[in-house]
């Protein structure tokens, strides 16, 4: 791999122990690649904190967080001194919310070890957001710009919908990263790893949130990791719908990015989109397609008395949880089920002060924050049913907790949890 | 050992982590996932419905497609190494950051873009020595 000057000076230790690890990381990480150089990232999503029992038994014996930071984010077995983020970056989300230890199934020892472990985060310089979604608080990427960033979700939205530049980056990549303002120059920084290679054509109208997750989950479990190219689109879709097409083509296959003929920043035309690419096969999506997705999403969902719903992956924006709010004022949360809605801390600050959460908790709901409950795998005491609105979630949720799951809108599992009942179909 | 009845064929590749290790193989036509398809306590496969299901790559020759899955891939086998249980080594056909850095991070040799598809050349239970370093499998086969 080619290595300019600046580059060459941090692996050999210029900048310090822990800047020289990470550049040793990131070449050994190029050179399996087959990248052939480096590109500067001034934009790093990642996820720096420590929250397992494993880490903190790590930290005991190893020496502290500094060698917790050397191992799992370095990877490197000499303990070198954290030092400061020299990119901006940014934290994601994590395998519990902190302020809902009770729920979380986490002791009070491990919250007093991650508080450690975030205190630390923030004196690095690493933004405390904790969520999937950092576009929506405070970290929106321009057209163009490099990134690394880890959550596929996050990913995808970042590639297509902002028509920012990005890998699916993993914790040692994004750590390294974080120190060195560097990432491989390979895959979706490059123009030709952008391109569409085959095409998809909507034959019916895709509106909802909910169309838009079955169409991403259809989708993704066809291209995989390719990138497709759609037409059709009748009505231009916003963040909540992008946001949910994302996370969902993104967990039945690999996509990392698509272009929508007409709405996304790298394709104004079909031409632009294909960049001169060939479609390799071109599909419709109908009526038919759409029936089938949502058979295969509820498949494992026989038993429609609904022990918890759960709202928020990716974590909800501030217009989700204000219908939310809506949909429930007034309304009790069945006393056989329970309601759980994740978002950001930012965000739910923002409804707190609109009333939202009082609505919601008055219902007998409960917003939560830097967590889902597939990456806590906490649910309410003896949730056997859960009722989402969030195809990646119906994805894992069975697959990590055994649970039967329904699908369908945020209407339906509103209704879901004041009832106890799966009404839909 | 009856070496009358033993076979032996070379592919070569390119080398995706430095190293030389030798162990059995374990081949899978299905992509394998790292956050919720292994468990690196004991170096299984867990996903539901994978062909592997409850089989161990512990200090196994792992030979697959490549990687899917969610973007936690790396940090599983980074744990599976510092547990014991992460493969020997490892030979694969797509290349995707998720397996170049989860090879990376576990230090066992790698090798990918082969002469020769290693899922039709290698079956389960062959004895395979993976020297990366010079981009040379050496499979034996009883």
């Amino acid at each position: 791999m080619r290595l300019t000057d600046a580059e060459k000076a941090m692996r050999d230790g210029a900048e310090g122990a822990a800047v020289a690890k990470a550049m040793d990381l990131l070449i050994r990480y190029g050179e399996a690649l087959g990248a052939e150089a480096l590109v500067e990232t001034r934009n790093v999503c990642g996820t720096v904190t420590a929250t397992t029992p494993f880490l903190r038994d790590f930290a005991i014996q190893k020496g502290g967080l500094d060698a917790v930071f050397s191992e799992f984010n370095l990877d490197s077995q000499d303990v070198v001194v954290t030092p400061k983020v020299k990119a901006f970056s940014s934290h994601l989300q994590l395998g519990f919310d902190p302020h809902h230890p009770v729920e979380m199934g986490v002791s009070e020892e491990i919250v007093q070890f991650y508080k450690k472990s975030e205190a630390a985060a923030a004196k690095m310089g690493v933004q405390i957001l904790n969520t999937c979604t950092p576009y929506q608080v405070g970290n929106v990427p321009t057209r163009g710009e490099h990134l690394a960033w880890m959550e596929s979700s996050a990913v995808v939205f970042a590639n297509s919908a902002l028509g920012a530049r990005t890998n699916t980056e993993g914790r040692e990549s994004t750590s390294c990263a974080m120190l060195t303002q560097r990432i491989p120059d390979w895959g979706f920084h490059r123009d030709e790893g952008r391109r569409g290679t085959l095409g998809v054509h909507l034959d019916i109208p895709v509106e909802s949130v909910e169309d838009w997750g079955l169409f991403g989950y259809w989708m993704g479990d066809w291209v995989q990791e390719r990138v497709p190219v759609v037409t059709g689109v009748r009505q231009v879709p916003n963040l909540p719908k992008l946001k949910h097409f994302g996370a969902a083509a993104s967990s039945s296959g690999g996509v990392e990015m698509y272009h929508l003929v007409g709405v996304t920043p790298e394709a104004n035309t079909l031409e632009q989109a294909f960049g001169g690419n060939k479609a390799s096969e071109v599909r419709h999506y109908g009526a038919r397609e759409r029936a089938a997705t949502l058979e295969r999403i509820n498949a494992n969902g026989t038993d429609r008395k609904v022990d918890y719903v759960m709202l928020g992956c990716p974590h909800y924006t501030i217009e989700q949880i204000w219908e939310a709010a809506q949909l429930l004022e007034g309304r009790k949360v069945h006393a056989n089920s329970a309601l759980w809605i994740f978002t950001p801390r930012a965000i739910k600050e923002i409804a707190t002060r609109n009333g939202y959460t009082a609505i919601i908790e008055a219902a007998g709901g409960k917003i939560m924050t830097d967590s889902c409950s597939a990456m806590s795998r906490a649910v309410p005491p003896g949730t056997q049913v859960v009722a989402l609105d969030s195809a990646k979630q119906a994805h894992y949720l069975p697959a990590i907790l055994g649970l039967q799951a329904w699908f369908g809108t945020t209407a339906q599992c509103i209704d879901a949890a004041c009832t106890g009942q799966w009404n839909a179909a | 050992m009856n070496t009358a009845t033993e076979t032996t064929i070379v592919i070569r590749g390119r080398c995706v982590v430095p190293g030389v290790a030798e162990g059995e193989a374990l081949v899978t036509t299905q992509p394998i996932s790292g956050w919720g398809g292994v468990d690196p306590r004991n170096g299984t496969v867990i996903e539901t419905r994978h062909e592997l299901r409850g089989q161990s790559f512990a200090g196994k020759v792992l030979v697959f497609p490549g990687a899917k899955g969610s973007s936690g891939w790396s940090a599983q086998f980074h744990v599976a190494r510092l547990m014991g249980t992460a493969p020997a080594a490892w030979l694969f056909n797509q290349m995707t950051t998720k397996v170049a850095l989860g090879t990376v991070v576990s230090h066992a040799p790698a090798m990918t873009d082969f002469d020769r598809d290693p899922l039709e050349v290698i079956r389960t239970g062959d004895w395979v020595k993976v020297d990366a370093d010079n981009g040379i499998v050496t499979i034996t086969r009883k």
